[in-house]
C-alpha cells in the first residue's frame, strides 16, 4: 500500500520554539527554524528529509494550537 | 489531504497565549476546549479561571468566564451552580489557588459534594508571581522563596489536597494525570471528559489534578521538564484514579 | 399582608425573600444567626438556595457565583464576618455585580463583643476594601425600617448594579417589633448582563483584572459616575422636630431612636432640640445638615462609637456651626436620660454663648 501521503504544518506566528513537537516527531519531520519569528522565537517546521506520517504526537505536546496535520 | 485536527471550537482561533514557551496550561486549555465541545457543553458552560497564570483563561476559552478573587474559585463555582443548575460550570485553578489560599473553598466544596468539576494545574510552584514556593513544591526542589530548596523542618511538606478531597464521600471521581507526554495527553483529556461527565450526569463532584510543566520557574528547558515529571515529580505525585463512586450514580 | 411581630433577623431574612432573593449564603455569628436560621428553613420552600458556608469570605464569594448569574442574592454577618468579605464586596463593586450584604453590627474591634454598637461605619461608608468604590449603606431604626430597606436595597443594588449595604445592629436584631411586609415579588427581571452560557452568541467573561491602565482609570471614573448618580438619587433622611430646634441632634439606627426619647423628655421643659437621622449613611445626606447648620447654633452628634459619623458632619457642614460629639463605644447602650442631660448642658452653653 502506498506510503500515507501526510503533511505538517506550523503557524509560525502562534509558535514559541518550545520544541516538544520537534521531540515527540519520531521520524524526524520537524525541525527548529534557523530564522525568528516576531515574537524572537526559533519557530518549528517541517523538515526536508523526512515526512510526516501524521501520527499526531506533535499537535497533541504542541502548547499553543500552532501545528495543523493534514491528510486522508 | 484532509485537516486531521481542526481548531477547537471553544478555543479562540489565532490568539497567541501569554503563557511560557512549553507551559503545560496551552495543552490543558486545548484538551478543556475539546471536551467542551465533544460533549457539547459550551453553549451552557462557566468557567472559573483563578488569580494565577490562568487569570486571562477568558482571552483564550470562547465561553463564558468568571475570574475569581484568589482561592475563591470553588465557592464562585458553587454559587453559579446552586443558582443556575443548568448551566455546567467548571474551574479551572492552579497549586496557589486551589491549595493554598482556597483550601478551605477547595475542601468545603468538595465535601458538600457540589456538581462542579475542578481542573486543577499542578506545577509545584507560583507561576505568575514568579516561581515561588507552592504547597505541592517538592522535597529539595528550589524555588525564589525555598532558595535552598523546600526543607520541611521550616516549608513543611508537598500537599497533597486531591488525595486528601478523595476521601469525601460527597466526591465522585478525582484522578491524578499529568501532560507531559503525547500518551500522557490523551490520558488527561480522557480523564477531563469522565470528570464533565460525572457533572452532566448530575454525579456530583469531580477534580482532576494535572501534573503540569513549568519549564521558566523550574529552570529546564520544555523537553527537560517533561522527564523531571516523569522522574521526580510524579514520584511523589503518582499518577491514576484517586476516588470512583460513580457506580452508585 | 397583615402586621406581625418578629425580630430584625428574621425581618431581614423573610424581607429578602419577599424581594425575590433565591440565594443566601451566610455563617453563624452572634448576633445574628437568627438570620441564617430562618432563611435555612424557609428559603427553599420559597425556591431558593441556602448554604451555610465554610467561612464569611467562601459566603461572600458564593454570592459573587450566584448573583453574576443575574440572581438576586444576600449574605449577612457581624463585624468581624464583614471584614473577612470586605475582599468580595471590593471584587463585587468592580465586577458591578448587584449583591445585598447586611451586617449587624456589634462591639469591637477584634473579637469584641455580641452587644450593639456603630464601629463599622467607616468600613461600610468608605468602600471598606481596596480599591476606590463606595457602596450605598442603609441604617435601619426599627424592624420596620428593615423590612423596607432590605426590599429597597435589592432595587437599588439592581437599578446600579452594585452591592448594597444594610447596617443594623446586635440590638435590632434581637428586637421584636410589630411589622408589615410589602408584598411578595418574583424577582423575574430579566438582566441581560448576566452570565447564562454563551448559547448561540459571543462567549462574555466577568473580569476586574484590567491590566491597560489606562483603560482600568477609565473604569474607575466610570464607577465614579455611578456613585454621582448614587449621591444625587437615593439621600434619604428622617427629620423630627427641627423646624423650630435650636440645637439639632444628628443620630442613626438605634442611637436615633435613644435621641428622640431624650429630645421628648427636654422638650417638657422647653429645650427645644431636634433630630436628623440620616438612613442612607452613604450617600450622606449633607445637604439637609448643612442647611440646618445655617439656622441653629449648634449640632449634637450621637453614635454607638468613638465617632466615625462624626466626621462626615464636619464635612458637611465645613466649621460654619459647632459641633459636640457624644459617643458610647464597646457595645455599651446609652440611655435617653443620659443623652438629655447632654442636650440640657450643650443647650445652655450654646445660650450663654449668644448673650
Amino acid at each position: 500500500m502506498a506510503k500515507k501521503q501526510c503533511k505538517v504544518v506550523v503557524n509560525e506566528s502562534l509558535c514559541k520554539g518550545c520544541n516538544l513537537c520537534i521531540e515527540y516527531c519520531k521520524h524526524g519531520a520537524l525541525r527548529s527554524s534557523s530564522g525568528l519569528n516576531k515574537m524572537g522565537y526559533h519557530y518549528a517546521e517541517p523538515s526536508e528529509e523526512a515526512e510526516c506520517i501524521g501520527c499526531m504526537m506533535c499537535t497533541l505536546v504542541c502548547p499553543e494550537v500552532a501545528i495543523e496535520v493534514y491528510g486522508e | 489531504m484532509k485537516l486531521k485536527n481542526k481548531w477547537p471550537k471553544y478555543y479562540k482561533k489565532d490568539v497567541s497565549t501569554h503563557y511560557c514557551p512549553g507551559c503545560g496550561h496551552g495543552v490543558v486549555h486545548r484538551l478543556v476546549a475539546e471536551v467542551l465541545e465533544e460533549l457539547d457543553l459550551g453553549k451552557r458552560a462557566i468557567c472559573v479561571n483563578p488569580a494565577g497564570c490562568a487569570v486571562l483563561a477568558y482571552k483564550y476559552f470562547d465561553i463564558d468566564v468568571i475570574e475569581s478573587a484568589h482561592g475563591r474559585g470553588t465557592a464562585i463555582a458553587t454559587g453559579v451552580k446552586r443558582a443556575k443548575p443548568e448551566l455546567f460550570v467548571f474551574t479551572y485553578q492552579g497549586d496557589g489557588d486551589l491549595s493554598a489560599i482556597g483550601t478551605a473553598e477547595t475542601i468545603h466544596s468538595a465535601n458538600r459534594g457540589e456538581n462542579i468539576c475542578v481542573v486543577f494545574i499542578n506545577n509545584a510552584v507560583y507561576g505568575m508571581t514568579g516561581g515561588q514556593m507552592a504547597p505541592t513544591t517538592l522535597l529539595t526542589q528550589k524555588t525564589t522563596t525555598s532558595p535552598g530548596g523546600r526543607d520541611p523542618q521550616f516549608d513543611g511538606y508537598p500537599l497533597h489536597i486531591t488525595d486528601v478531597v478523595a476521601q469525601f464521600p460527597g466526591v465522585t471521581y478525582a484522578e491524578r494525570v499529568a501532560v507531559n507526554s503525547p500518551a500522557a495527553v490523551l490520558k488527561t483529556k480522557k480523564a477531563i471528559r469522565t470528570a464533565f461527565q460525572v457533572q452532566v450526569d448530575g454525579l456530583g463532584y469531580s477534580i482532576i489534578e494535572v501534573l503540569s510543566p513549568c519549564p521558566t520557574n523550574w529552570k529546564m528547558s520544555s523537553i527537560a521538564s517533561h522527564k523531571w515529571i516523569d522522574e521526580v515529580m510524579s514520584k511523589e505525585f503518582p499518577l491514576g484514579v484517586l476516588a470512583d463512586r460513580r457506580k452508585r450514580g | 399582608m397583615n402586621k406581625v411581630f418578629m425580630s430584625g433577623n428574621h425581618a431581614f431574612a423573610e424581607a429578602a425573600i419577599r424581594a425575590g432573593c433565591k440565594c443566601y449564603f451566610g455563617y453563624p455569628i452572634t448576633p445574628q444567626n437568627e438570620l441564617g436560621e430562618y432563611m435555612a428553613g424557609n428559603i427553599r420552600n420559597a425556591g431558593g438556595v441556602f448554604i451555610q458556608s465554610e467561612s464569611e469570605t467562601a459566603a461572600i464569594n458564593m454570592l459573587i457565583g450566584a448573583s453574576a448569574t443575574g440572581v438576586r442574592s444576600m449574605t449577612s454577618s457581624s463585624s468581624p464576618g464583614i471584614s473577612l468579605k470586605q475582599e468580595g464586596i471590593s471584587f463585587l463593586a468592580g465586577f458591578e455585580l448587584p449583591a445585598v450584604i447586611v451586617n449587624v453590627m456589634r462591639g469591637g474591634p477584634g473579637l469584641g463583643n455580641i452587644a450593639p454598637a456603630q464601629g463599622d461605619y467607616f468600613q461600610a461608608t468608605r468602600g471598606g476594601g481596596h480599591g476606590d468604590y463606595r457602596t450605598p449603606v442603609f441604617a435601619p431604626a426599627s424592624v420596620q425600617e428593615i423590612a423596607d430597606l432590605t426590599r429597597k436595597a435589592f432595587d437599588v443594588a439592581d437599578k446600579y448594579r452594585t452591592p448594597v449595604m444594610i447596617l443594623g445592629d446586635g440590638m435590632m436584631g434581637q428586637m421584636k417589633e410589630p411589622v408589615v411586609f410589602p408584598d411578595k415579588i418574583e424577582d423575574t427581571v430579566e438582566k441581560e448582563w448576566a452570565l447564562k452560557g454563551r448559547g448561540n452568541g459571543n462567549s462574555r467573561y466577568l473580569a476586574s483584572l484590567i491590566l491597560d491602565t489606562s483603560e482600568m482609570e477609565r473604569h474607575n471614573w466610570k464607577l465614579y459616575r455611578k456613585y454621582q448618580e448614587i449621591e444625587a438619587n437615593e439621600v434619604s433622611y428622617e427629620s423630627y422636630m427641627v423646624d423650630d430646634a435650636d440645637v439639632v441632634a444628628i443620630a442613626y439606627g438605634t442611637t436615633a431612636r435613644i435621641a428622640k426619647g431624650a429630645i421628648k423628655r427636654v422638650r417638657k421643659d422647653g429645650i427645644k432640640v431636634g433630630l436628623i437621622r440620616p438612613i442612607t449613611l452613604w450617600p450622606f445626606p449633607s445637604k439637609i445638615i448643612k442647611d440646618i447648620a445655617q439656622r441653629v447654633r449648634k449640632l449634637i452628634v450621637f453614635e454607638m462609637s468613638t465617632g466615625q459619623m462624626v466626621e462626615d458632619v464636619r464635612l458637611a457642614v465645613e466649621g460654619s456651626v459647632d459641633i459636640h460629639f457624644h459617643g458610647r463605644p464597646g457595645g455599651v447602650i446609652p440611655t435617653p436620660v443620659e443623652f438629655a442631660r447632654i442636650m440640657y448642658r450643650e443647650y445652655q452653653k450654646q445660650k450663654k454663648g449668644s448673650l
